[in-house]
């Protein structure tokens, strides 16, 4: 690892000044940003540990609304009465993240914010049609993930909570990939007060909405309807785990399996 | 520049200053000499380093040991009693064989302790599921299985 | 406690071991800590094939803490790297053995090829520096496939191997196989690949090297499997040091499975730069290093060929196989595609002819070497997919093929150099299928229909040549040394014994089994056994643990110096008893004079020797402590059959290993539990093989693409089903001890059976032929190109 300053921020506020300040990098849960640190992949300079701001914790529902913290570990939500009971697929979609070591560190914020073209928490949010609150502003998930590693956040944009809709129905199937157990694809489907939304993770450079699947579903919310919707491999990934024929063939089979699935 | 730690380790205090890059892992084995805390990889994928973290398995190579300042970390030399008697954990490693070479034990061990408090009553596919994130490559994993099945039961008691 | 309870031989006696494993008391080599020790980091190569023009390491040596760089040009006087065994080719030839250096020379030939080593006060410093080293690499092209090294235009590699050729080797008689083919009913013919695998034993390679300026003396401590081997080889070949400087000590291990057998380059340069820097320097590999940098396993690529007559009864087996070298020769590389593979391709067949040709290339690749089974898996692969091949061909059941070719008759010569002592095939074969439950299969298969899955069983009835190795049959194929091992028991005056073996423990539980032997032997608690291995300083010699050898070879050692101290305990008890040794027998515990109630507790002619007030000192030498080298007469060969079932999801093309079945002879067995364990983990890294592990450098680059646990695929407990496993017992008949060893045969016979089950599986869908390992993508490629 590269030398590094590191400061623990009391407040979003204490935070953002430090980010602005230093050009730093948020440290969350540092399930990424330590991999990549030690790997010397990454070399922020500073790090501002977020972990000891209360305003990112939490996990409550209001109204037809779930709200997650910035900070809520996977292992939270996984076993959060509160997001079972709202989006099951929500809670099932954290348990599946990683691991179980992983999961009691990695947070939905520092998940969405590193935006990995692999991860599952994107096509959450990006299915659900979640709204990224931050110190700054509110963002709708179709603007937040920009491309690989890419998001809307300015460099001293916080992430404070992820506010989600309650849907209808909703699922998320990954298949793993077999040696990181990365998402090679994961599908997350849902039935939202919007229509069907359709998220897509793994297959390509950045997660994205299937809109053929999305066109499919609105017809007939079926696993068949799904299923027989053939995705073109352009743009997709194409790598030693899976070819993009492969990916594009997984998005409608995982689909099918999601709308299968959807509680 | 360095960074002001305390912290509790397998009960006892401990305070010093260290270099902001330390990962905990290296806090543990270098500075307070705890070797059995292994390092099997570096891309946070083998679990060898596992320890408890206020009670939650975490891989104590992916976290700075500064990220743990404040905390109540338990590593492998901290699950026996004092006088050296093996935790139930540990006891049914020994009683299913389920460790070889001994590398990969620690981790695995704080593991089935972490998955035991959430699944007391785990079948083989939940903790075949729940240690994916600890490898093992001498045992094939079975014996294991078995021995986190006796230390479950037997932490009931 | 009655003295039949001493005798805890075939009882599954919990390990000694696990005490200190359990609670992080073990010593790993990272956990040793020398006052003031350093840290090294080696500088490697970013380039499959690359001329070095020019190397600076100006800046790297002002860098804050750092205390020495040395470079290929720097190591005067140091020798390369050794191969331990001559391959003759065809031509009457040596192999071709280009230059091993452990920092590179002039030219890297794989990515992870050491340039230079840097030592500092610090790992962080030390990787500091390496950054700003200044390497003027000219790239060459490289080649990383053995079949694409072999071709006309290929980069040439070593300029002492032209076209990348290290031998061409033969085993058999050709002219008798030809004429077995021409006489043919029919003729199976099959392309294989053997996957190249990583052999990932959780504790990275490691070394820490002291010099002691007070006697000019060095200790290393390394992760070795036979730490004897190792310094002969760098004192004797590399570094021109006398042995007696030169201590080594593995401690506890952590998983070796091949990898550790080795010289390594950076071990050896840790103990050549102790001295120049005068301080204890240690250097632990990144997970990503020991990617790179540690010896990689398999990577054949075969043509093989079966005659049958019409009733499925096999004539003869014609077998061409490329095996890769990597860039450099590995301590026992050259032995593994030759030695430990043609010598199985009879399999538990009375096949009659049989012929073998390999040659062997050199490639831009991590070094190839034994890796768990080494050649053995490749030689079952070989015998067990073809024999499936051809059973399908002509429509033999699985079994029924087997049997009609089944060795019956011991001993047995094959037409591959190796005499079987003994075995009984159709027994392991029978126990396989009861607990496979082959006849519930088909409705199994139905059921799997109905919910859309493809069921498949696979059959693997593999043969291993163990307890390597008698030294006149492996000297005369090539060794350069013997393969004795060496046991020596030294009896306590109190009575207590502590045996130092040179076979070493690395998860095996050689502290438990060997001191079961002991105990049992001696008649004498379990805990009174203290098992020393792994120490130049403290053992006499060894030849250390690969090839299932420990219990044959090694532990055959003990029993021959156990046999010394029984002899010399009846002298004394002779002695004390006033009676003559002729009559002195021992049992329980005891030295008895036959045909009286007169006797002397083992403890009682221990603490006399000690005590040897009035031995007649002509006769009788105090003291109880006795040496035995043992060299086996034979290989030992165990043998059973493995059965897997697997469903294929047509969807997605996920294999899941629904049930493996496992029934192996390992002869006898000293430890049940111990010894299932070990099958546990073979058929483990077997089914890795077959299902997820695959080495893969980019074909043009040279880049490894396989470089961490996010693209090499492990098995994880997830992966993994519960095993069905049995033994039955022939036992071993040119061993006291009757064992054969069971360390690899789960990492052999798991490959062939699961891929014949994939095979199994996909036929219904006219799927032909698939390679390891058959990861979901492959399965659902071949799945389309049979649509």
């Amino acid at each position: 690892m590269y030398a590094i300053e590191y400061q623990r921020a009391k407040s979003v506020a204490d935070a953002a000044a430090a980010l602005a300040r230093t050009g730093g990098k948020a440290l969350a849960g540092g399930q990424s940003l330590v991999g990549a640190m030690k790997l010397r992949l990454a070399n922020p300079g500073t790090v501002v540990d977020l972990s000891g701001i209360t305003e990112l914790k939490g996990i409550k529902k209001d109204g037809d609304a779930l709200t997650i913290g910035a900070l809520a570990t996977h292992a939270e939500v996984a076993a959060s009465s509160v997001v079972r009971q709202a989006i099951p697929a929500l809670a099932a979609l954290a348990e599946g993240i990683g691991d179980r070591q992983v999961r009691n560190r990695g947070t939905i914020g520092g998940s969405i914010a590193n935006n990995d073209p692999a991860a599952d928490y994107p096509a959450a949010v990006l299915a659900l049609n979640a709204t990224v609150q931050t110190n700054k502003r509110k963002i709708a998930a179709d603007d937040f993930f920009k491309g690989m590693y890419e998001t809307a956040l300015a460099a001293d944009e916080i992430i404070v909570a992820v506010s989600f809709p309650v849907p209808k129905k909703a699922a998320y199937v990954k298949f793993p990939n077999p040696a990181s157990r990365f998402a090679l694809v994961g599908v997350f489907v849902a039935q939202t007060a919007a229509g069907v939304r359709v998220a897509v993770t793994g297959a390509a450079p950045h997660v994205h909405r299937a809109g053929a699947i999305e066109a499919a579903l609105a017809k007939a919310f079926t696993a068949d309807a799904a299923k027989v919707v053939k995705i073109s491999p352009d743009q997709l990934n194409s790598d030693m785990h899976g070819s993009a024929e492969y990916r594009a063939h997984l998005v409608s089979v995982l689909a099918a399996r999601a709308v299968a699935a959807a509680a | 520049m360095p960074v002001s730690l305390s912290l509790t380790v397998n009960g006892k205090a401990a305070a010093e200053d260290v270099d902001a890059r330390t990962l905990l892992v290296d806090f543990i084995r270098n500075d307070l000499g705890l070797t059995g805390t292994h390092v099997g990889c570096d891309t946070g994928q083998c679990g060898a380093c596992t320890v408890l973290i206020d009670g939650n398995a975490v891989k104590a190579c992916t976290i700075l040991a500064a990220q743990a300042n404040g905390s109540k970390i338990t590593t492998i030399e901290g699950l026996a009693a004092s006088d050296g008697e093996l935790h139930p954990m540990q006891a049914a490693f020994k009683d299913c064989h389920g460790l070889q070479c001994g590398f990969c034990t620690p981790g695995m061990v704080l593991s089935a302790i972490d998955l035991v408090q959430r699944h007391p009553d785990a079948d083989e596919k939940t903790i075949r599921a729940e240690l994916e994130g600890n490898l093992c490559r001498c045992t094939g994993y079975q014996n294991i299985v078995k021995a986190v099945k006796q230390g479950a039961q037997a932490m009931r008691r | 406690m009655g003295a039949s309870d001493l005798n805890s031989v075939g009882q599954s006696v919990r390990r000694k071991e696990d005490y200190r494993f359990l609670t992080g008391t073990g010593q790993f080599t990272d956990d040793i800590n020398p006052q003031h020790h350093t840290h090294a980091y080696f500088l490697r190569s970013p380039h499959a094939h690359a001329r070095i023009r020019s190397i600076d390491t100006a800046k790297a040596k002002a860098a804050p803490g750092v205390i020495a760089v040395c470079t290929g040009d720097d190591l005067t006087g140091v020798n390369g790297l050794p191969c331990g065994w001559l391959i003759t080719g065809t031509d009457g030839q040596p192999m071709k053995e280009p230059p091993h250096p452990i920092l590179a020379q002039g030219k890297v030939r794989y990515v992870g090829d050491g340039v230079a080593l840097v030592v500092a006060e610090t790992p962080d410093q030390a990787k500091d520096a390496a950054e700003m080293i200044a390497v003027d690499y000219e790239v060459l092209p490289a080649v990383v496939n053995p079949v694409d090294a072999l071709k006309k235009n290929a980069p040439a590699i070593h300029e002492g191997a032209p076209g990348n050729k290290c031998y061409t080797w033969a085993l058999g008689d050709k002219t008798a196989t030809d004429a077995a083919f021409a006489s043919a009913a029919h003729v199976t013919k099959l392309d294989l690949v053997n996957n190249r695998l990583i052999p990932n034993a959780i504790e990275p390679r490691a070394a820490v090297a002291s010099y002691s300026r007070a006697d000019d003396s060095y200790t290393l401590y390394v992760t070795s499997q036979n730490p004897h081997v190792e310094r002969l080889l760098m004192t004797a070949f590399v570094l021109g040091l006398p042995e007696t400087k030169v201590r080594v000590i593995a401690p506890d291990v952590g998983g070796g499975f091949g990898s550790k057998i080795y010289l390594y380059p950076e071990e050896t340069a840790l103990v050549w730069v102790s001295k120049r820097v005068n301080r204890p320097i240690k250097w632990t590999a990144e997970r990503s290093e020991s990617f790179l940098s540690d010896a990689h396993g398999r990577d054949h690529v075969t043509h093989a060929e079966l005659a049958l007559d019409k009733d499925g009864k096999f004539l003869g087996m014609r077998v061409q196989t490329t095996a890769a070298m990597g860039a450099y020769l590995s301590t026992f590389a050259s032995c593994i595609p030759t030695i430990l593979y043609a010598t199985l391709l009879a399999g538990q067949y009375t096949t009659p002819a049989i012929w073998c040709e390999v040659t062997a290339v050199f490639t831009n690749t991590a070094p190839v070497d034994a890796y768990r089974g080494a050649g053995r898996p490749e030689a079952t692969y070989v015998v067990e997919r073809i024999v499936h091949a051809a059973a399908v061909e002509m429509g033999v059941a699985q079994d029924e093929i087997r049997r009609r070719n089944f060795i019956r008759k011991f001993p047995y010569q094959t037409p591959v150099a190796l005499l079987y002592d003994i075995g009984d095939y159709d027994a392991c074969l029978d126990e396989a299928m009861k607990i496979a439950d082959t006849k519930g299969f088909a409705a199994r298969k139905a059921e799997a229909a109905g919910r859309g899955k493809l069921r498949g069983l696979g059959y693997a009835s593999y043969i291993e040549a163990c307890g390597i190795a008698p030294s006149n049959i492996a000297g005369a194929l090539g060794a350069r040394a013997g393969l004795f091992e060496v046991g020596q028991v030294r009896v306590n005056p109190t009575g207590g014994v502590t045996v130092f073996t040179g076979s070493h423990s690395h998860g095996q539980g050689h502290e438990t089994t060997f001191s079961q032997i002991v105990a049992s032997r001696l008649g004498i608690p379990i805990e009174n056994v203290e098992i020393v291995h792994g120490d130049t300083g403290r053992v006499p010699f060894g030849m250390g643990t690969y090839g299932s050898r420990s219990l044959a070879v090694g532990g055959t050692a003990i029993v021959k110096a156990l046999d010394k101290v029984i002899a010399k305990g009846r002298k004394i008890a002779a002695h004390l008893l006033e009676a003559a040794e002729a009559d002195i027998e021992f049992g329980d515990g005891k030295f008895s004079v036959a045909g009286t109630d007169r006797s002397k507790t083992f403890g009682e002619v221990a603490l006399s020797a000690y005590v040897p007030h009035n031995y007649p000192l002509d006769k009788l030498e105090p003291g109880l402590d006795e040496t035995a080298f043992y060299d086996p007469t034979n290989f030992t060969f165990p043998a059973g059959t493995h059965i897997c079932e697997v469903e294929v999801d047509p969807d997605t093309g996920v294999v899941e290993v629904v049930n493996f079945s496992a029934c192996d002879d390992f002869g006898n067995i000293i430890n049940p539990m111990i010894v299932e364990g070990q099958v546990h983990g073979g058929l483990a890294q077997g089914i890795g093989q077959a299902l997820l592990e695959q080495c893969v450098y980019d074909r043009e680059s040279g880049q490894l693409l396989t470089g961490s646990y996010m693209d090499y695929a492990m098995p994880r407990s997830d992966d993994l089903p519960s095993f069905n496993v049995a033994t039955k017992v022939t036992p071993c008949t040119h061993n006291p001890l009757g064992a054969k060893g069971c360390g690899e045969a789960g990492a052999i016979g798991a490959p062939a059976a699961l891929m014949n089950a994939v095979h199994d599986a996909l036929s219904a869908a006219g799927v032909k032929y698939i390679d390891m390992p058959a990861t979901p993508h492959r399965v659902w490629n071949a799945l389309q190109s049979a649509q």
